[in-house]
């Protein structure tokens, strides 16, 4: 099952390789990692993405708290959260399909970020589930190169992670 | 204004620190320049590893952190070990590395490591310090988190331009971190209800852990045994917290332990665990033992519950606290009738009975214990040794006993003595080694003539590594692989040669005479009883 773990850290140097030690040398898988800073320059924001039953995930948890670089940790139940992931999809398109294509994009809440004659850069964010369909819908063309941020994500309402 | 590695010289000091352990380098220069003109006393060992064990030793006995000192790059790496055993059994150390110059990092200099990264794993926390000025406050801290939650080892990493550094120097009153907060109070309402679980069970039973020593809860655990009549069964680390004797000790459970903790633990309704953090070599199938059983655990670490075994009620704070309160709150309870069978399994004494000519070590061990004074530190290293005295070196009332239960790190005993002689030098230390560990450490002997302390040691040379021969023997249809140690000197002509009292013994009669010149010497003495290499580790 996948758990969205927001943490808030020190903004410090070798804040990150603790972090991620600590998921490889206890064996829980990391499936999206973003970093950034808050509000406040003296704390970063990190949000991850693991794999792991119930007990592993509550591990995850307790033993990102025993960091001490770590000030906040909450695992986001999807229910409860909105998350999104921004991506840059470069696919390979002649000027005769780039209406097609700009069409989709348009559908989809997505941009044409950058045009050349054989290829366009398409940025998009969303859900998962949005962007697995964006990558469904531009297969067809040849997708030559997908990079991601990794998945952000925030509570819903007023509720606030300090 | 100061230099920096005088200012770290003074956080010591400030910490009321007497004592370090260390091996200097180039990259560590400054700071021992500093020390040489302060009057903490630096014990030089003579390999790296040893300087974080004895730090270990002395820090068992005062409670408090205990600092050791290496080198960069190999005098850094060498210490790993040291700060991984301390760790797997939360021993407080503050361990200061120096570190090649700031301008140098990343470049592969020599003897760069980076022991920050290397070291990660194993410790609470680490610095790469890189603002002199921040010094202290990196001090404070370091004190504060070794000392104090769930102890361990902090590492302070210093660039050797930085020792250098003018600064100025005001040590912090206080620590000001907004991230590390450990819980101490128990929750009430959990003590409650523990309480009346313990009260409402049939067989309920004590697991204490080493974490009632670095919690300094063993007397307030004694009152609350013998308030409720709860028998109690300890891990290695909580080997001593009850005397050997005390009529509710059970021994040690778990793959090594006694019969009767082992059937206690099998027949239990209730079990408190206090400070143990369930590891594999004492409970070998925790998921079992939760079906059966109400399990109760209390831990200063809120990640140990639930981590090894599924947990009943929860109670995460300071055992010390947590006892006193508990012990207050719980009524009388009725000596329990389930304790009476139990007790009867403890009077089997075949296993140490004398083999006539042959030297058994676990009597050894027992008439060892028997004479030695009542506050006497034992040290076990790792390997059969250590077995035979966690289940046969009694140890009384005020009495230590000093291994390394987690990490199980060969080469602990002779170093983790000195260290605890040095924090306590009026109590007796037993260092007990194999022919194996025992040359994992031997350089020490020097450490410990340099330093003129009395340790006494007790090598049992079976020219085995006789826990890995009795696995190969029983497991490996006796393919005895790379277990031999042929080639080995003659131990006690070696301790001669650094000027020590030694002897060999290769029977009973031998060992028992030679055992009491042990005994009565105040001087450094080591004794090696030639045992049998197919002497089994239990019975």
């Amino acid at each position: 099952m996948k758990h969205t773990i927001s943490i808030l850290v020190e903004n410090h140097a070798g804040v990150l390789a603790r972090i991620s030690g600590l998921f490889a040398r206890r064996a829980f898988n990391i499936d999206s990692l973003a970093v950034g800073m808050t509000s406040d320059p003296s704390i970063s924001r990190i949000t991850i993405i693991a794999d792991g039953d119930e007990h592993t995930a509550q591990q995850i948890e307790k033993q990102l708290n025993k960091l001490v670089d770590t000030m906040k940790v909450r695992s986001l139940p999807a229910e409860e959260m909105l998350s999104r992931e921004l991506q840059f999809i470069k696919v390979s398109a002649t000027p005769a399909q780039r209406s097609e294509i700009l069409t989709i994009c348009e559908i989809m809440g997505a941009k044409i970020a950058d045009m050349c004659t054989d290829a366009v850069t398409i940025e998009v964010s969303g859900t998962a589930e949005q962007l697995d369909k964006m990558h469904e819908l531009l297969k067809g063309y040849g997708i030559k190169e997908v990079v991601r941020t990794g998945v952000i994500a925030i509570q819903k309402g007023s509720a606030v992670l300090k | 204004m100061i230099k920096a590695a005088e200012a770290m010289v003074k956080c010591l000091d400030q910490e009321g620190i007497r004592v370090v352990f260390g091996y200097p380098g180039a990259a560590i220069c400054p700071f021992f320049d500093a020390l040489y003109a302060s009057d903490i006393h630096h014990v030089l060992v003579r390999h790296e590893a040893n300087a974080g064990h004895a730090a270990s030793g002395y820090a068992r006995i005062t409670n408090k952190p205990a600092v050791c000192i290496a080198t960069s790059g190999p005098g850094a790496t060498n210490l790993l070990t040291a700060i991984a055993t301390a760790y797997a059994d939360s021993i407080p150390l503050v361990c200061i590395t120096g570190q090649v110059s700031t301008d140098q990092i990343g470049g592969d200099v020599f003897q760069e490591a980076d022991i920050t990264g290397a070291a990660e794993p194993f410790v609470k926390h680490s610095y790469l310090v890189k603002d002199a000025s921040a010094l202290p406050r990196i001090f404070k801290e370091a004190f504060y988190l070794a000392g104090t939650g769930r102890k361990g080892p902090v590492l302070i990493d210093v660039p050797v331009d930085v020792q250098n550094t003018l600064i100025d120097f005001s040590y912090p009153e206080t620590v000001q971190m907004r991230t590390y907060k450990p819980t101490v109070k128990g929750n009430p309402l959990q003590i409650q209800k523990i309480c009346e679980m313990l009260q409402s069970a049939k067989k309920p039973l004590i697991c204490a852990g080493g974490g009632v020593f670095l919690s300094g809860a063993q007397d307030e655990l004694i009152a609350f045994a013998e308030k409720t009549h709860i028998p109690v069964v300890s891990t290695m680390m909580g080997i001593g917290i009850l005397p050997s004797a005390h009529p509710l000790y059970l021994g040690m459970l778990g793959m090594h332990g006694t019969a009767s903790a082992n059937t206690a633990v099998h027949e239990c309704d209730v079990m408190l665990l206090i400070g143990a953090r369930v590891g594999d070599r004492a409970v070998r199938s925790p998921k079992f033992l939760a079906e059966s059983t109400t399990i109760i655990h209390m831990d200063i670490d809120p990640a140990e519950i639930g981590k090894n075994i599924s947990t009943d009620i929860p109670l995460v704070g300071d055992c010390e606290a947590i006892l006193t309160a508990m012990t207050e709150k719980i009524g009388d309870m009725p000596d329990n009738p389930w304790f009476a069978e139990l007790a009867e399994k403890r009077k089997d004494t075949s296993v140490y009975a004398s083999y006539g000519e042959r030297i058994n070590p676990k009597a050894f061990l027992r008439e060892l214990s028997a004479k030695l004074p009542d506050n006497t530190v034992c040290v076990a290293d790792v390997g059969q040794n250590q077995i035979w005295s966690c289940n046969h070196f009694g140890i009384r009332e005020g009495g230590r006993f000093l291994t390394t239960g987690g990490m199980g790190t060969m080469g602990y005993s002779l170093p983790c003595g000195i260290g605890a002689k040095m924090a306590d030098p009026n109590r007796e230390v037993v260092v007990v080694c194999g022919d194996g560990s025992f040359q994992m450490q031997m350089m020490e002997l020097a450490t410990m003539m340099q330093e003129g302390i009395a340790v006494k040691v007790v090598i049992f040379a079976n020219t085995r590594l006789g826990m890995v021969r009795e696995i190969q023997t029983l497991r490996y249809g006796d393919r005895q692989m790379a277990v031999h140690l042929n080639g080995s000197p003659d131990f006690a002509a070696l301790a001669r040669s650094y000027g020590m009292d030694a002897e060999n013994a290769y029977t009973e009669a031998e060992a028992y005479e030679k055992m009491q010149k042990l005994v009565d010497s105040d001087k450094p003495y080591l004794l090696v009883c030639h045992v049998d290499p197919l002497e089994p580790t239990l019975s």
